[in-house]
């Protein structure tokens, strides 16, 4: 991580991995969810909406994982002061937003069906909510310090406070046991069946692989807003 | 309750999101990267 803090090596990293990413999400996010929803048997319970897992479980993950990556991303800023860390941590906001908002509607649009209801204040769903909340904070407060030309440590000490919520979100199923399901995939195994699982970690990469390219773009963007600011200034100083 | 219009509507939500995200960050990494260039092609 610290050798990717400098900008010209990283873009020289980044750049052919953007592509590579995009592509090989691509493929298998296509292969899992045409998988998922045209190869698999319903299940014995939940009928055909267990195909929304396909893309509920990843984004779910995704959601997650973005603020574990913004949480990192702000403790590289306030301990190490990379230069790179601030404008990870913007880019991951906007994605990490995003797929948590798909966890929602996904899990919302699967919950009518299967609980009976859109919604329920439930410790995973309440959890989640709180969490695009966060983001949605993060991405404000991140817009507003940039505009005032701030570091961003407030920023960053908002990602590391915020990052008590994944605790919160992972536990929540075994603390609160009200109508979300507990865990059914762990290190130690799964209780689904291999014919309805095997798709999953196809979306499961395939989403993750799109989510670090969609990353990547927006750092090389910030980067390169920031290489013609600072050129802009050169030649108005000149 | 036909289950099917659930599970478009939510594949419909999340792909349409995902590609929207996508494709919003492409854009902005190529305008971004070719105002870049620009400027330093004049400089």
């Amino acid at each position: 991580m610290h050798a990717l803090a400098n900008p010209a090596r990283f873009l020289r990293i980044a750049r052919p991995a953007t592509g590579w990413l995009l592509a090989v999400g691509l493929v298998l996010a296509i292969a899992g969810l045409a998988g998922g929803l045209t190869l698999t048997p319903p299940d014995y319970l939940q009928g055909e909406t267990v195909r929304i897992m396909y893309i509920h479980v990843p984004a779910a993950w995704l959601g997650m994982a973005g603020w574990a990556g913004i949480a990192a991303a702000s403790l590289s800023q306030l301990v190490w002061r990379h230069p790179l860390a601030a404008v990870a941590g913007r880019s991951i906001a906007p994605c990490g937003a995003t797929f948590t908002a798909i966890c929602l509607v996904t899990g919302s649009i699967w919950g009518r069906p299967t609980w009976g209801t859109w919604w329920e204040w439930d410790g995973r769903l309440t959890s989640m909510l709180i969490l695009l909340f966060l983001y949605l904070g993060y991405i404000a407060l991140a817009a507003a310090e940039k505009e005032r030309s701030g570091e961003g440590r407030i920023t960053a000490i908002f990602g590391l406070v915020g990052a008590i919520n994944l605790p919160i979100i992972h536990y929540s199923v075994l603390w609160w046991r009200t109508l979300h399901q507990g865990q059914s995939i762990s290190f130690s195994g799964s209780t689904i069946a291999p014919s309805i699982l095997w798709p999953l970690p196809l979306t499961f990469f395939g989403f993750s692989f799109l989510f670090a390219a969609a990353v990547l773009m927006r750092m090389r963007a910030e980067i390169a807003r920031a290489k013609l600011e600072a050129r802009l200034r050169r030649s108005a100083a000149e | 309750m036909n289950p099917w219009p659930f599970v478009i509507a939510a594949y419909a939500i999340a792909l349409l999101a995902t590609a929207a995200l996508l494709l919003a960050s492409f854009v902005s990494m190529r305008s971004a990267e070719a105002a870049a260039e620009k400027l330093r092609d004049r400089t």
